[in-house]
């Protein structure tokens, strides 16, 4: 779809959820659809139907419901003020082993780090793909491969970045002992992370920029600015709600992620600088995120504290609850200044 | 240039910057491509070797894995020519078996569910139902492996797992719980949610008129929705297996955590025990054997697991491409 052309979605879709009888006539149509509802005159195969969806609409809601508060329940029983503010440390019994303060602050680095990395990124592809797009031939191969990162395994992505950072070239982003590289810090998880990020805000930047119609960006240039100013100063704070959106969804997908951490920040679960440089020793040394710490604590992990796990998950799923709410409210916003109603 | 721009009275240094910035723009887009083309590149390259030494025979099957794959390891300590032979049909066996039954189950649970959502759940539950599909679809994978570990597993060991069961097998595999069952189960509960957000999406998206002419003709709300409904949603319906199948064909900690990480490929001929026996999907072997990437052999071998991952991940968007190609002209968009 070219840039100027109206989206053909915009839907009437999210608006109205689904009365299916017409407005007016309240009284008769609430006859005519108890009539038309009741399912007792339909054949067997559609009452089984309605039924399956009945039973497993339920069964979705008691399920998911049931291991969200499972997971709340114990993550309270279990979580207290010393872990949040304690270093893991090596020791023989429960007691000993500290908290997950130090996952808790990877967690963020991380990030942070990747996002820094995916958002400008993410951002200027998803506008040049939805304003510039020429030429063409760019424009396709642009797409498959987002779309392929989009399908591409974390796994694949955590082997190729120890490929990439073992590499003598790119030594300076991890400590290195004689020549041999070590490749795994924070530098080289953020650049991998940042790519499962990456799909997810392209997508969504691509979206809100081409929900906004045609004659936007015809009123603006005939003000006399240019394209670029056009969609800095006009279609970019328009489209601001799929963007946060977008980032949002990174973001989550980021705190999510396990494989990478774990090949790539060295699965240490204390913060260990490679060098004195105060910042950028850490970022170049390794560390763990509350997923890592999650997995080492896990029984089938190496450390086998099931409580801090579920202490550390509970703490896991605060923050992407967080995110979803912080989504909702992005999309909700975005719903309101819709363009065309 | 946009027409409407160059007949504009733009001046020089506007017009410039513009140029420069699309060029900019073209620029990063351009390395962000090169760098994905690169990897994938890479991934292949530095797996050849291990294809090279087996040919198609990688694929097959024989022995067992986990001793070829100690082997090849150590055999990079010895002065002598590295080992590369290698039989991965356990692992492949084992990613298909997981995500093919995963996919099914959820296919059909998110579809029902979607229409339930869409149609016929009363409001205050979909007002609940939706958030909580969202939610349960971002639930980071660690702790559905968490909870698996904890919970499904020892449940599947102490209560679905007889010691007649156990003894039928044992002298070929021990039973205790990390299982195959336990992996779909949970990779279900973790695809499913991804799937019917899609399916809702596309559902929504079907026009409204359609479905009121159905029923103006008298044919009930199930068949109305399910005949045109579901029906026009179809390019949804693959977007969100497309999706689904990728996301569980890559998941790696849960399967790890889950599925017990022995290289054993599942009998069918086993009866009902084969879903209780254990396996190791592509990415769960790829994660338990990431440790030993220093060895050169391995590391080929590992990344030759790698590409066969990628190489699935693109013939599977390449295969939903394809699907959607003949239901564009109708149905939604997706």
């Amino acid at each position: 779809m070219t840039a100027t052309t109206p989206p053909a979605d915009l839907t009437p879709s999210h608006d109205s959820p689904t009365p299916l009888s017409p407005p007016g006539a309240p009284a008769a149509s609430a006859q005519r659809r108890s009539a038309r509802d009741s399912s007792a005159s339909w054949r067997l195969t559609d009452r089984i139907g309605l039924a399956f969806a009945w039973i497993l609409g339920v069964g979705f809601l008691i399920v998911t419901s049931a291991i969200v508060l499972f997971l709340m329940v114990q993550g309270l029983r279990y979580l207290k003020l010393d872990l949040l503010i304690t270093s893991p440390s090596a020791g023989f019994s429960e007691s000993e082993t500290g908290g997950f303060l130090d996952p808790m602050i990877g967690t963020v680095v991380m990030v942070l780090m990747a996002m820094a990395i995916a958002f400008p990124l993410g951002l200027c592809v998803g506008v040049w793909l939805s304003e510039y797009g020429r030429p063409t031939a760019l424009a396709r191969v642009t797409e498959s491969s987002i779309e392929m990162l989009a399908g591409t395994p974390s796994i694949v992505f955590a082997l190729f970045g120890t490929l990439l950072f073992q590499s003598p070239a790119l030594a300076f982003f991890s400590q290195s002992t004689d020549g041999i590289v070590y490749g795994r810090s924070f530098f080289a998880a953020a650049a991998m992370l940042s790519l499962i990020a990456l799909p997810l805000i392209v997508a969504n930047v691509r979206e809100g920029l081409q929900a906004i119609p045609g004659h936007v960006r015809e009123a603006s240039y005939a003000v006399g600015k240019t394209k670029i100013a056009t969609t800095r100063r006009v279609l970019l704070p328009a489209a601001r709600p799929s963007v946060v959106t977008g980032a949002m969804l990174g973001v989550g997908r980021i705190i999510g992620d396990t494989a990478i951490i774990i090949l790539l920040l060295g699965a240490t679960l204390k913060i260990v600088p490679a060098t004195d440089v105060p910042l950028l020793g850490t970022l170049q040394g390794t560390g763990s995120t509350l997923t890592s710490f999650v997995y080492q604590n896990a029984p089938t992990g190496e450390a086998n504290q099931p409580e801090k796990a579920y202490a550390a998950a509970f703490v896991l799923l605060l923050m992407v609850l967080l995110l979803n709410v912080a989504v909702d409210v992005a999309v909700r916003r975005g719903r309101k200044m819709a363009w065309g109603s | 240039m946009d027409p409407l721009v160059q007949s504009s009275q733009a001046t020089p240094r506007g017009l410039h910057s513009d140029r420069r910035a699309e060029f900019l723009l073209g620029a990063v887009v351009a390395g962000v491509v090169g760098f994905v083309l690169a990897m994938i590149a890479f991934v292949f390259l530095e797996g050849w070797p291990s294809f090279a030494h087996n040919g198609f025979a990688w694929f097959g099957s024989g022995g067992s894995i986990d001793r070829q794959t100690e082997a090849i390891f150590t055999s990079a300590n010895l002065k002598q020519e590295p080992i590369y032979t290698f039989r991965a049909w356990p692992i492949i066996w084992g990613t298909i078996l997981v995500t093919g039954l995963a996919v099914l189950l959820s296919f059909l649970s998110a579809l029902f569910v979607s229409v339930f959502v869409v149609e016929f759940a009363p409001d205050w539950m979909r007002r609940i139902l939706e958030p909580v599909i969202r939610l349960l679809a971002s639930v980071p994978s660690v702790i559905m492996g968490l909870l698996g570990v904890l919970i499904v597993v020892p449940f599947i060991g102490q209560h679905v797992i007889s010691d007649d069961m156990r003894r039928s097998v044992s002298f070929i595999v021990s039973l205790n719980g990390y299982s195959l069952l336990s992996g779909v189960l949970i990779l279900t509960l973790m695809v499913a949610p991804l799937m019917t957000a899609v399916f809702v999406d596309g559902l929504r998206s079907v026009p409204r008129g359609w479905i009121e002419g159905s029923l103006g003709l008298g044919i009930n709300r199930w068949r109305t929705f399910w005949k045109i409904g579901v029906r026009t949603a179809r390019p949804a319906l693959v977007a969100g297996t497309v999706l689904a199948t990728a996301r569980a064909m890559g998941e790696v900690i849960m399967l790890a955590m889950v599925c017990g990480g022995v290289g054993f490929s599942p009998n069918p001929a086993d009866g009902l025990i084969f879903f209780l026996e254990p396996t190791k999907p592509i990415a769960a072997a790829i994660l338990q054997s990431a440790e030993e990437l220093t060895s050169p052999p391995m590391r080929d071998t590992i990344f030759a697991m790698a590409s066969v991952l990628l190489f699935s991940s693109l013939v599977l968007s390449l295969a939903g491409w394809a699907a959607k190609q003949p239901m564009k002209r109708y149905g939604v968009r997706a």
